[in-house]
């Protein structure tokens, strides 16, 4: 059930091209992560439309096999 | 479209200004997001209604496609969606909660 974070990385660097990831493994299970997600494509989004960009590069792994990705997500200052 | 749970979810998002779609109840959560929120919401005395996912797979899933949100807790207000826990956290902490509840009108406590 667990993915690695280069995988999670690899996911969102595919949809949003611009994006700087950084991920955390929080419980160190593979199972359990932190991501931050700063793209361009995110400016004048909400932070539901941000997510929801996020959730669709990972191409419905969120919820499923990915069970726990706090996520953290803005545009470039 | 006549979908049932879609029809509920609409129903329960329009009847109840703060509807929280969870796992578990307010009183005995069964998961460490919907908990979260909930503490946040009661910490903020804000009044809520919830549903419990686990309780209904058709609303489990209902909820996900509804939304167009993978995950569960799912916190509606005014029938908008707010977002999961990450985003209402995020809110909580900057203090855009307690602005945005003051705009959609709903009671609250100011504490932060």
């Amino acid at each position: 059930m667990a993915m690695a974070a280069s995988e999670i990385e690899a996911l969102i660097k595919a949809a949003l091209p611009d994006a700087n990831v950084t991920i955390e493994d929080l419980a160190g299970d593979g199972d359990h992560y932190a991501a931050t997600v700063v793209s361009d494509l995110f400016r004048g989004k909400s932070r539901v439309q941000q997510h929801q960009l996020v959730f669709a590069a990972l191409r419905g792994r969120m919820g499923g096999e990915l069970h726990a990705l706090a996520l953290q997500t803005s545009a470039p200052e | 479209m006549s979908n049932p749970t879609f029809e509920r979810i609409t129903g329960e998002i329009t009847e109840n200004p703060v509807m929280l779609y969870m796992k578990g109840n307010a009183m005995f959560p069964q998961c460490g997001f919907s908990a979260r929120v909930v503490q946040i919401l009661t910490h903020l005395g804000v009044p809520f209604k919830t549903a419990n996912v686990l309780e209904d797979a058709d609303l489990r899933d209902g909820i996900k496609a509804f939304s167009n949100w993978p995950t569960i807790p799912q916190l509606y207000v005014k029938g908008e969606f707010v977002g999961g826990c990450d985003i209402v956290t995020e809110m909580y902490q900057s203090g855009e909660l307690t602005t945005f509840l003051a705009e959609k009108g709903i009671p609250h406590e100011a504490t932060v």
